[in-house]
Formats: C-alpha cells, structure tokens, sequence
C-alpha cells in the first residue's frame, strides 16, 4: 500500500468509527484497561504482590478501592497487573493466530483444490476438532503451566481460524478481473496474495482479530483459573477468582471485581469487534446513515 | 379507462433527485418498452410501482391501476397487489430463484399465499402455468431444483411465478440482459405471447433499443430521471424528436470508421492457435472408474495477423473464455501449441515473459477489474512486472504513463487518482491504458464493451478503433454480440461447443453464413432496422 494514500483513508475511517456508538463504547473500555495495564508497569497503588496479613480481606475504602484479599494484597494493584498478564497473553497468541494462520490461508487459497490446500485445510479441520482447554491443559502438563505455555496454547487454537477466513475471503478474491489482469502481467501467487489480496481483506482481519482478542483474555483467565496460566506470585485475573471461590460468603469483593474485570474487557472488545464489522460492511453502512 | 397510469411521479432519497415528473401508461394488452441508460431511472419507476422502494425515499405524484391509487396504499395493502396484480421479472434468473426449494413449489407458493389455496390446487396451478412457459410436464416436472435448468429455463421459472395468478400487469427488467442471443429472442416471444393470451399489460424496461423493436407497442424513453420521449414504437423510432432519444439511437448501430489493415501473410503471426485441447476433468462416476473429461475446446486453429481485428463469437459454455485463459496463459492446454509473436506459451513452465509482455487483456467488468486501493499510476503500471530490471523508471516511466493514458483519452495528472474517482467507461479506458502500456502486439478484448451502456460503448468502440489503426494493434475480440463484432472485427470465428463451426471476412460471414448454427445466432440478433421495416410491411 503506499504510504502517501494512508492517512486519507484512516481519517475517514477512524471519523466515521466514531460514529458508531458500539464502537466508541467498546474503544472507551478496551482504552481504559489497556490504559490501566501500561501504567501498572511504572506505578500501582500498593505493590501488587506484597503480603499485608495484618490487613487481610479488607472491604473497599479509600485506603484499597477494591479491598485486599486473604493474604492482605490490594486488589486494584493486583487488577491493573492481571490487566497487562491477560492482554499480554491474548494479544501475542491473536499475533501468533494471524502471523501463521493468514499465510496458511493464502496459501491454500492460492492452491485451491490442490493437495496443499487440502492438507492445510484438514490439518485446521483436526485442531478445530479438539477442545482448546484440553490441548492447552495437555501442554502444561507436559511443559509445566506458565504464561508463556498459555500463549502457545491459545495461539495455536487462533491459527485454524485466520487461516479459514483468510481462504474464505481470498477466494471469492481469486476470481476477480484484477487478479486476471496480475496474472496476466506475468505475477505469481505469492506476490499477488501479498499486493491484492491481503490489502483487501485486511479489514476481516481487523474485525476477527479483536473478536478472538476477546476470546484470548476469557481462555487465558479459564487457564489460570485451573492454574494453567501465569503462576504466583504473578496475578492473574482468573486465578483471582478461584482464589475468591473460598471466601465469596465472608470477602464478595474478591471475585466482584476482577469478575467484572473480565467481563468489561470482553463486552469492549467484542463491541468493538462489532462497530468495526458495521464499519467495513458497506451494505450495512448505508441502512445505519 | 387505462390500466396503470404514472402522472407527475417525483421521487428523491435522501435529498438527491432521482425521478421528476414521470408520466406515462399502460393499456391492457400494450407492451410499453421503457429504455434509458444507467441511472436514468429506469428501474426506480419500476420498483414505485412495486412499492419496493429503498428506506428513505419520498415519493409524489400519482400511480393508478385500474383506477386504484398505489401511493397511498399501506404496506399490508401492497402485498396484496404485489405478485397477485403485478408481477414482476428481475434480470438475473441465477440469484432470482431459491436454490433449495423445487421449481414447483417456488411457482405454488405465490398462488397459495394471495389465493389462500390448497398445496395441491396450488400445485396444480403452477403445472399449468409452467406448462404456458414453455416448460413441458414431460421434461421438467415440478420437482426439478433450479441448479437443474439452463439460463433460459430459470428465466421462464421466473416467468411462470410472476404470471400464476394472472396479472393485470407484468414488469420485466431487463429480462434478457443476462441470458444469451437464441434464448434472448425466445423469451421475448415468450413474453410478447403471454401478453397477447391474458391481456396484461408489459412494462419491459431495457437499455437495448434493438430488443424492444420487435414487440413494444410503445416507448417511453428516460434520461436522468425524466422522460425525455414517448410514443408509439414505430413512429417514433422513425421521427424522434429529443437530441438525446436521436444521440442514442446513433449509438446503438454505430460503426466506428475503420480502414481495412494491410496484412502481410508471409511474416510471423501476432497469434498462431494449432489444434488447441483444454479438457477439464470430470467427478469419478465411481472409486475406481477413471474420471472422464469434458472437452472444452476442442482442434482449435487459428491465425491473427499484425493490425488485424479477429471476433470470436459464441455463446456462453461454447468453450470461448477457456480458450481466452488459454492464450493467455491462465490455464494449460492438454494438446496443441500457441504462439505469440512467434513464442511459445504452452510450455510446461508456463509462458516466458517475453511472450508474455506481446499480449495484453481488456475484461468486462469496469468495476472488478482494479485492485480499489490502488492509485491509477500503479494500477497502469503492473504489466511492467514483465518487463523485470528492463522496465523504465524515473522521468522514462512518467513518459509511458503519461502516453498510455493521453492514446486512451484520459490526461496524464489522472495517474494521482483513485480508481473510484472514474466512470465506468473512464474505467474501461484505464483497463485500456493499461493493456497499452508494455507496447503489446495483441489485446484480448473479453466482452469489453458489453457492459457498458450504449452512448459509451460507441465511444470506447471509436478509441478501439482508433488505436489499432494508430498502434497497429491487433485485436482477439471475443464477444456474444454479433453488432459490435461487426463493427469492429475484419475477421470473424463462429465457436459452437467447443470447436469453430465457421470462420471468414466479417462482412462475408454476416451478409452470407454458411454454417446452420451461425444462421441461428444471427437470426437472433435483434436487429432495430430489421424489426421496423418488419412491423411496417405488417402493419401497411
């Protein structure tokens, strides 16, 4: 794409995504704890991993917004942490999903009813097959559970997905008068993936990639949950909430809020995923003007 | 008392003006053929009619059938007079027909809904109605799936839906565009039968003056959302009076001024076919039977020399885009040898650059033949991939670009635009532009100007026209429309199932075609000359 023809385009879109009330509610929220995990590396309330017993399983006040929990550890520290922990993770298996999923699909889009394609394509359909928590479970137990093993597992199960929308889409591409006319001027299949198609399906991508960005944060807090994620003393939002499983009769606060947490960032994301679809659709583009 | 009258009909969406002060009407039995290009509102009238306007639209003014007020009718009242009243016909029968749903049920289901009948009265009505469309019980038995019918087949099915119940009016737009010159001609007698069984009036809106020549009993002609024209078809085909009903009926039998090419037959053809096989493999019939083979083109021979413009002529499945990718090296062939300027293309590696960089391709669609994120500049200059590290850069580059856009007519600060920026024949002359750009010996033109409305079409035929002359190009022309073929081509190839049924001097095979098929196809042809003279020795 060339530079010069970019900031036009993005203008306008960015001017009329705003528009969109989903997508600048979900943009506000996503904002706030991505905000929230970049400022936890330089500054948090309290530190996010020092025991307090003295002051254990405190209610919200002005001293700990969100309370502390049973050993004493302030809650809202510990959220801002598990905040960067779970996008962490969400973001770099997203980026493993796309970086080797869109390839595979251009691929086999390129080849199609070749055995590549084939082969690539069963090869999705056989990881499609198996639930992701129990590959991921499968990993870490041969592994040892970590955040790192967690962003393989998660990242694996991002691939078959990109690579089947990037097929999908690259398809109905192939079939243009466009791609004629590159071919005709001698190109071959990996140049014209990389100048025509992937341009034009780059806004599927966007779409996708934030949907299964949400998706990412919700399987990285159900792994650390069963304690398949990040492990102490680093926080994590899941296993927050496990840990609060004891005390929910005599502490709520401790699962209300990194609850909520998840919640938030998921409904952002997925508004956000939702604004940019109506955004990229042209069709519904026009009913919503 | 007339049966649908349009009076003082305005309607704008959003603001913009799309039609104003439309008037005109339909009596029983009457075929009005409404013609105008794109966007002269054509089908927006249609669809008031219908009531099936887009959200957003402000409509006035008055439609009355049969005395009856449409405008004001609600919704609920509308589906009543939709489908039951007026029928309608859309364009493409491909995407007008439920694929999952028997084309029995889709003609019953209009009959159940308005008359409130029972399945098999239902049923009974369409197998009636299928068999006035030309559908014969024997052959196409209510339980056909519309993926089992041809084009023209699909098109009746459509037909037969629109007329179950009778109408007092039947709309049809564009009902032929889609289909191919034989079927075109069937289904407007088909058509034209229809109206003269039941009575109804037709409205058949079209772009074509040639196809409503022959059975409209009035024309109403559009431009911008007015009627600029109106009258009945043979008079006011011979005395129109509006500049633009005159300018249009110029384009539509235009012949661009052409001089007949010097053709030296000893030296080396632009494009040599020899004996040319593209099969295609069929399913397995079983796990171990071999797959059989469809033969798409089948001992194709041919020669195109320098400055020479050959038209290749079929119908849509007689094996003329296949041979088209072939040339141009799209797709192998299983026997046989093409040449370009003398070089090989089918080769096992694929044809070589060189041989590449003598042909170029001009395709149909105006609008999906650009990559839409890219500026013209780039969009011009890909076929200079060929030419790998000889290809000009800098000021040398600014020159080709420059060049191949003022021979196209364009001006060379157009290069900084966005393919969006352009109409649709502009787009066509940036697809030209581009094919020109490598110095090309031969241009494919794959139905280049078929989608193009007329007045443009005999524009971008002039350029056409212009530049063999001047380039000394030669031309593959590969078109279903034998007028323009006409126009532009010294040569012509007849291609029937595969294999080229007849070939000679354009002007030769057309004043006097010697094969049956090439007969049938011309037949065909609406010809507007043709069909007036007709109707006058009738109607004298």
């Amino acid at each position: 794409m060339s530079v010069g023809t970019l900031p036009e385009v993005k203008r306008g879109l960015v001017g009329a995504a705003f528009q969109s009330k989903s997508f600048a509610l979900g943009f506000a929220v996503t904002a706030v704890f991505i905000l929230a995990a970049l400022l936890s590396l330089i500054w948090t309330p309290y530190d996010a991993t020092a025991l307090a017993v003295s002051d254990k399983l405190k209610a919200p006040s002005g001293l700990h917004w969100f309370g502390t929990d049973h050993f004493g550890r302030d809650i809202f520290s510990m959220i801002m942490v598990g905040a960067r922990t779970s996008i962490a993770v969400a973001f770099v298996a997203v980026g493993i999903g796309i970086a080797a999923g869109v390839p595979l699909g251009l691929w086999a889009a390129a080849k199609q009813g070749s055995l590549v394609d084939e082969i690539i394509m069963r090869a999705n359909d056989l990881v499609f097959a198996f639930p992701a928590l129990l590959i991921a479970i499968l990993i870490t137990a041969v592994f040892g559970p970590s955040a790192i093993n967690a962003i393989i597992a998660i990242g694996i199960f991002n691939i078959p997905v990109f690579a089947r929308l990037a097929r999908g889409a690259a398809l109905t591409l192939w079939t243009r008068e466009y791609i004629f006319a590159a071919r005709v001027a001698g190109k071959g299949a990996v140049r014209i993936s990389a100048e025509h198609i992937l341009p034009n399906i780059m806004n599927l991508l966007i779409v996708q990639g934030t949907i299964q960005f949400s998706l990412g944060i919700l399987a990285d807090a159900a792994l650390s949950y069963v304690g398949l994620g990040a492990q102490p003393p680093t926080p994590s939002w899941g296993r927050m909430l496990a840990d609060a499983q004891t005390m929910i009769s005599l502490a709520p606060h401790m699962a209300l809020f990194p609850g909520a947490a998840i919640v938030l960032t998921v409904l952002g994301l997925n508004l956000m995923g939702d604004g940019l679809r109506d955004l990229f659709d042209p069709k519904l583009r026009r009913s919503r003007s | 008392m007339t049966l649908l009258q349009i009076d003082n009909l305005s309607l704008n969406i959003l603001g913009l003006e799309i039609l104003s002060d439309v008037r005109f009407e339909v009596d029983r039995g009457d075929v009005v053929g409404v013609i105008g290009e794109s966007g002269s509102g054509k089908s927006m009238t249609a669809l008031s009619i219908m009531q099936l306007l887009p959200h957003g639209t402000e409509v006035s003014g008055s439609i009355r059938l049969d005395g009856e007020e449409l405008l004001t009718k609600t919704e609920k009242q509308m589906c009543a007079v939709r489908g039951a009243d007026v029928g309608m016909v859309f364009q493409e029968p491909m995407t007008a027909l439920n694929p999952v749903k028997t084309i029995g049920d889709q003609v019953a289901e209009t009959v159940m809904i308005h008359r409130g009948a029972s399945r098999t009265e239902a049923l009974s009505i369409a197998r009636e109605t299928l068999n006035r469309v030309g559908l014969p019980e024997e052959r196409f038995p209510l339980s056909r799936y519309p993926h089992e019918l041809s084009g023209g087949q699909r098109q009746r099915v459509v037909i037969a839906m629109a007329i179950a119940l009778r109408p007092k009016l039947l709309i049809a737009d564009e009902p032929t565009t889609a289909l191919d010159v034989t079927t075109q001609a069937q289904i407007l007698t088909l058509l034209k039968r229809l109206v003269d069984e039941d009575g109804m009036g037709l409205i058949l809106i079209t772009h074509d003056l040639a196809v409503v020549a022959d059975i409209a009993d009035r024309i109403v002609i559009m431009k911008s959302g007015e009627v600029v024209e109106a009258g009945p078809a043979v008079q006011l085909f011979r005395a129109m009076q509006h500049p633009y009903s005159k300018a249009l009926m110029a384009a539509t039998s235009h012949h661009p001024v052409r001089n007949a090419p010097k053709v030296e037959l000893d030296a080396v053809p632009v494009l040599e076919v020899k004996s040319v096989v593209r099969e295609y493999a069929l399913p397995r019939k079983s796990l171990f039977a071999k797959p059989g083979a469809f033969r798409a083109v089948n001992e194709v021979s041919f020669k195109i020399h320098k400055g020479e413009n050959v038209g290749l002529v079929g119908e849509s499945g007689c094996g003329k885009s296949t041979l088209t990718r072939a040339i141009l090296a799209l797709e192998g062939t299983q026997a046989g040898e093409i040449r370009v300027g003398g070089e090989l293309v089918t080769t096992k590696a694929g044809a070589s650059a060189a041989a590449r960089r003598k042909m170029q391709v001009v395709f149909q669609d105006p609008y999906g033949s650009f990559n839409p994120r890219h500026k013209v500049r780039r969009l011009v200059t890909e076929p200079f991939y060929l030419m790998g590290r000889d290809a000009p850069t800098g000021s040398a580059l600014e020159a080709r670009i420059a060049e191949a856009l003022e021979n196209v007519g364009l001006q060379p600060r157009d290069a900084e635009k966005y393919i969006h920026e352009f109409s649709g024949g502009q787009r066509q002359r940036v697809a030209i532009a581009r094919a020109l750009i490598t110095h090309p010996s031969l241009i494919v033109l794959d139905e280049a100007v078929s989608a193009l409305d007329v007045s443009i079409r005999a524009q971008i035929l002039d350029l056409l026209a212009d530049l063999s002359e001047r380039l000394d190009l030669s031309y593959l022309f590969i078109s279903h429309d034998l007028s323009v073929v006409r126009a532009i081509t010294d040569r012509v190839m007849v291609m029937k199932a595969g294999k080229i049924v007849e070939a000679g001097e354009t002007e030769a095979v057309f004043s006097n075609p010697q094969h049956e098929y090439t007969r049938q196809l011309l037949a065909a042809t609406p010809d507007l000359e043709a069909a007036l003279k007709r109707r006058e020795i009738a109607s004298a």
